[in-house]
């Protein structure tokens, strides 16, 4: 196993450069626009205030006891912090190309900084969803110190697709341009705009292989702790889930001593 | 002494054309190719048709003890940085093996990196984390590495408004402070002032005497001499292994001779009219284009005249860089109306070592009758080149001295009488 999958020990020799790089990143990212951090709350928060509008108001899809603007923005949450990530994480090896052609690191260190960054962001936009909280006057349950677990999934799970899109994108410079589309249509597979319990029953087992379901039923179910997720889905959503992160660790080790030489 | 880098039947090849494209028909019919369970047609393989490729590295071999300081020289395109690229792990080799006992930094560039929006300090400890230090490792040393900079005034401005001097000073700073048993070096000296590039050759000098490893790679034939005790020279992707550093300045200046044409002036055999027929610059008894800036070299000349001729004067000048001459030699040439004429005749000048500059040079020739007027004139041919072999002390500054040496001598101070 240990010439199969990256060396995790070197990676975690290099721990203080992933930290640095990621901290770049965020700096570099807000030091030259006005509202700043305003930014990571404003675009979640607007869209659920849109989605709210549309899907509730006009589409009347319900999500009682729970107010819908608390349910689309627990769900938009990790589907934010997911598909901004995804992008940043495919472009990671091939915007690393100066310093990759110049120094030895491990190379896995670039898309595990890339999805530490989003973090912030996502640490700001559960501040807003404690404020409506508040505003609704709705009081989560007990499930939210499951929280963490739910976080370190999401992030998992962006990681486990971004190292395949990176690692592709050094190739095929194809990728780049196809996650945003590809972002787009795999929003409606996801049980963001609607509660999963919408998808006929048939379906759900296939439903469930797309990992993000697992990953925004889980962490909507911590936030608002109404009902408890469907259990098969969640393993299923897990298991896929490793099945991809194991591949992906795999493929690029197999390919991270070429980046240097096409990039 | 044990051994510090072991290099076994090393190959690179690389893929000439787009690289990174492999297109997408070829991937298509891949693809297909193992679908239908077909064995790739290898007469048709893309990635194994003559020609496609490019062998940066055939087969090299060589050891380095630890301890010692290795030039590695060659010309443009020998396969110096892809070595490089390999020893630091950037790239790995198509066949063969390294082996590495040691911690390795590897210097390929000043400040990779660094982000012009941070500052100089966030710079200094993203750049060294880059080259492999733990942030405690920074912390201990940075005060150090602020000082070798000279940027302790600026470290926390961001790096956009450093001058490009600062900024690779600031980047050499934080390399030589890595603390690795074996220190990579490409051309990082070529940056930078005179004065900065003195303090860095310093530097590599004392992590030398401290018994690391050091791997250099430069075009500068004295600071590698001056550095390096063995060399390797690399020609064409090959080496022939590690050799004491003056064999292997030797060997690098023979070399880039016979490929550049210098040192040669040669006029075509059915050419008419030229009197002139052949300049060629030779050192140790070889025509070069290259000379060791220490040893006495010759240039010859070879002329072929006219049946019917009075008494000539060959004159000759060598220029400087700048087309201007330097000093000019004169010798007789008998006509034909004398017992001594030769009608080929062939005049070689011995010019000391030590006596042009490190620089380029040309050479003006011309042939007078005996009332001053010219008969055949070639103007800066037979360009040939002083190469600086180090130990000179008047070089090590590596400015521009001129371009003679001059002869002097200092007198000894008189006593004064006040």
């Amino acid at each position: 196993m240990g010439t199969m999958l990256p060396d995790l020990r070197e990676v975690w020799r290099y721990r203080d450069l992933l930290m640095l790089l990621a901290w770049r990143d965020i700096s570099a990212k807000f030091r030259q626009s006005i509202i700043g951090y305003g930014w990571a709350i404003a675009r979640p928060l607007l869209t659920a205030i849109i989605y709210t509008l549309v899907f509730h108001f006009f589409v009347r899809i319900d999500t009682a006891p729970i107010p819908y603007t608390i349910f689309a923005f627990a769900g938009l949450i990790p589907w934010m912090y997911f598909s901004n990530s995804l992008s940043l994480v495919t472009g990671s090896v091939v915007g690393g190309g100066g310093m990759l052609t110049k120094v030895y690191f491990p190379r896995l260190v670039l898309p595990l900084s890339t999805v530490a960054v989003g973090l912030i962001e996502v640490t700001l936009q559960l501040g807003v969803l404690g404020l409506l909280m508040v505003w609704y006057q709705y009081v989560p349950g007990i499930a939210i110190l499951c929280l963490p677990l739910f976080v370190g999934v999401t992030l998992l799970t962006t990681l486990a697709f971004g190292i395949w899109l990176t690692a592709l994108n050094v190739k095929y410079r194809d990728v780049a341009m196809a996650v945003p589309f590809l972002i787009q249509t795999w929003m409606y597979l996801c049980p963001i705009i609607y509660p999963s319990s919408v998808v006929p029953e048939r379906f759900r087992a296939i439903y469930a292989l797309n990992p993000m379901v697992g990953v925004i039923e889980g962490f909507r179910w911590c936030l608002i702790g109404s009902n408890p997720p469907d259990w098969t889905m969640m393993t299923i959503s897990m298991v896929a889930m490793i099945v991809i992160l194991l591949g992906g660790m795999f493929y690029f080790r197999k390919v991270e001593t070429t980046f240097a030489d096409i990039i | 002494m044990t051994t510090s880098v072991q290099i076994e039947n090393l190959s690179k090849r690389y893929r000439l054309g787009l690289t990174h494209t492999t297109s997408v028909r070829d991937l298509a019919n891949g693809f297909a190719g193992r679908l239908i369970r077909r064995k790739p047609d290898t007469d048709h393989q893309p990635s194994e048709r003559k020609g496609d490729h490019f062998w940066a590295l055939k087969d090299i071999n060589f050891s380095i003890r630890e301890g010692d300081t290795v030039g590695i020289i060659g010309r443009n395109g020998a396969g110096k940085s892809t070595l490089l690229k390999i020893l630091s792990r950037i790239t790995s080799p198509t066949t063969g093996r390294v082996e590495l006992n040691g911690r390795v930094a590897s210097l390929l560039e000043v400040g990779t990196g660094f982000h012009p929006e941070l500052t100089g300090r966030e710079n200094l400890y993203l750049n060294g984390t880059i080259l492999g230090m733990t942030r405690a490792e920074v912390n201990r040393q940075f005060d150090a590495i602020v000082s070798f900079a000279g940027v302790e005034k600026f470290i926390d401005t961001p790096v956009k408004r450093y001058s490009s001097g600062m900024k690779v000073r600031l980047g050499f700073a934080v390399a030589a402070h890595l603390d690795p048993e074996i220190l990579i070096v490409d051309e990082v000296l070529a940056v930078g002032d005179l004065d900065f590039q003195r303090k860095c050759l310093g530097k590599m000098d004392d992590v030398a005497k401290s018994g690391r490893t050091i791997i250099f790679v430069s075009h500068n034939m004295a600071a590698v001499s001056q550095l390096c005790k063995t060399g390797v020279v690399l020609s064409g992707g090959t080496t022939d292994g590690v050799m004491p550093i003056s064999e292997a300045i030797d060997t690098y200046i023979r070399q880039s001779s016979v490929s550049q044409k210098d040192g040669l002036f040669l006029i075509d055999r059915d050419e008419a009219g030229s009197i002139i027929r052949e300049i060629s610059v030779q050192q140790s008894g070889a025509n070069t284009g290259v000379i060791r800036h220490d040893q006495n070299f010759d240039v010859e000349f070879s002329l072929q005249l006219p049946p019917e001729i009075g008494p000539t004067k060959l004159s000759i000048a060598v220029c400087d860089r700048f087309q201007k001459k330097i000093f000019t030699a004169i010798t007789d040439l008998a006509g034909s109306r004398n017992d001594a004429f030769d009608p080929r005749p062939v005049r070689t000048l011995n010019v000391r070592g030590r006596f042009l500059m490190p620089g380029n040079y040309s050479i003006v020739a011309g042939l007078l009758d005996s009332r001053g007027a010219i008969l055949d004139q070639h103007h800066h041919v037979c360009p040939f080149r002083i190469e600086n072999v180090g130990d000179d002390p008047i070089l090590s500054g590596g400015g521009d001295y001129g371009v003679v040496f001059g002869e002097h001598e200092w007198l000894a101070p008189s006593p004064t009488s006040c």
